[in-house]
């Protein structure tokens, strides 16, 4: 993991994309569990649930970052929680507002984007020391991040749970799906599997740079 | 702004300071929420009458309007602006004709309370039709009530006949194991979600139990609305 920087840092492609692979949210620093396995039953409800995070998470660490010379740091905690829960309050409304369908399904999870780890360790370890151009990028690549490891683990358990994708069907009518992945028990499953390829991955990438960095030496 | 981010350490923060910050953010936090609540609040209520709606047309078949009533005193009343006892919702086709009523109904399911509502038919003295409001049922299992073919198959003309005395129901509905329904006011449960399928039954029973009576006794008036 790349260790934070002090300084002000330069908007550049990799603000953002280090949120997608190097410091996915998800899948790296294992932040946000609780939406990771709870919601994910479903690639919709994972994909809204990524998306009114990365809603909640570019907005409030704008915020922060624009305030973050006015906020003392003894009362820092206590506003970055109040704005969060404005906008996590403002989202809750928007998804009522679009689909009720929909906000039953996330139940109680979409008040509880409050206490997700990943917005408020975002708030206290980037945006309060960064500037709000680097803030909103970052943010972005932590959402998109964050979206991409749910929509993973949701399209995973919904094909293998339910038999369809973003509600089509897709098997026929004989598929006997596979109900636990669709329970609880399935999300700690899938996330196991996504863990294993994504540190798997990382492993031979990081080999592959030390034999390289070995045949120069050799030179 | 971003130019002096040097904040002393060691200095102390002065209150007022404090004070400032959090009185701005929670200013800032209550525009932005009430904000929001206006903004979004016809959305949100137009959305909970077309919930209603469409559940409401699904369970009473070959209607497309309807007309809101209340239950007050064992009489059946046009709903007024406050709500004063047991909604009552009746459906009506093209030509005025009332094709059935429908109320909600709610017990104890295998996790939590499930709501539905469901369609009478005052004519064939049967229910028709039941939608899941709200559940938090099993995925997978307890919420088949929803989707099981043979589960949804039991509403289509699930007898509710009242009893002669005027008080509750000749049948009660009882939830019978998979497979051995024999009666029109059995309902044929779902094997591996029985207390799911109970629940169904119980609450449809205790609310026929309750109602049906009333809504036959009443019935003019909900047929001379048109």
């Amino acid at each position: 993991m790349a260790a934070l920087p002090d300084k002000h840092e330069t908007v550049t492609l990799d603000t953002f994309l280090r949120g997608l692979w190097q410091e996915n949210p998800v899948f790296v620093m294992l932040l946000g569990m609780c939406p990771t396995l709870a919601v994910t039953n479903s690639a919709i409800n994972a994909l809204a649930m990524g998306l009114a995070s990365t809603f909640v998470l570019v907005m409030s660490n704008s915020l922060v970052s624009m305030m973050r010379n006015f906020i003392p740091k003894q009362v820092r905690i206590a506003t970055y929680i109040i704005i969060i829960a404005t906008f996590v309050t403002m989202v809750d409304y928007a998804i009522q507002a679009i689909s009720l369908d929909l906000y039953n399904a996330l139940g109680a999870f979409i008040q509880l984007i409050v206490v997700n780890c990943m917005i408020l360790g975002r708030a206290e370890a980037y945006a309060s020391k960064q500037r709000l151009g680097a803030t909103i990028i970052n943010g972005l690549g932590i959402g998109a991040g964050f979206t991409f490891a749910l929509l993973c683990l949701g399209v995973v358990r919904e094909v293998l749970g339910a038999g369809t994708l973003f509600g089509f069907v897709l098997f026929g009518e004989n598929f006997q799906p596979w109900v636990i992945m669709i329970l609880p028990p399935g999300g700690f499953f899938v996330l196991g599997a996504w863990l294993l390829i994504f540190n798997w991955f990382r492993d031979r990438r990081e080999q592959a740079e030390r034999d390289l960095a070995e045949v120069q030496n050799e030179r | 702004m971003s130019t002096t981010d040097t904040q002393s350490v060691t200095q102390p923060t002065p209150a007022f300071n404090m004070l400032r910050t959090l009185g701005l953010v929670a200013t800032i936090s209550g525009l932005l929420v009430v904000l929001s609540y206006r903004i979004t609040l016809p959305m949100i209520e137009h959305n909970k009458q077309m919930a209603i709606e469409r559940a409401l047309f699904k369970v009473i078949p070959g209607a497309i309007s309807r007309k809101n009533f209340e239950i007050v005193n064992n009489k059946i009343q046009p709903s007024g602006d406050k709500p004063q006892g047991i909604a009552l919702y009746a459906g009506y086709d093209a030509n005025g004709q009332l094709k059935g009523v429908a109320l909600e109904a709610a017990a104890a399911g295998y996790q939590d309370v499930i709501r539905i509502l469901y369609g009478y038919d005052p004519y064939c003295q049967c229910i028709r039709g039941i939608e899941v409001l709200k559940m938090a049922e099993t995925p997978g299992i307890g919420d088949k009530i929803n989707k099981d073919r043979n589960f949804v198959k039991n509403f289509e003309a699930l007898e509710a006949r009242p009893h002669a005395s005027g008080k509750g129901l000749q049948n009660a509905i009882v939830p019978v194991k998979h497979g051995s329904k024999t009666e029109p006011w059995q309902i044929d449960a779902i094997s591996g979600a029985t207390i799911s399928s109970t629940a169904v039954a119980r609450m449809l029973n205790d609310a026929s139990q309750q109602y049906v009576p009333i809504i036959i006794n009443n019935l003019s008036v909900l047929e001379n609305q048109e």
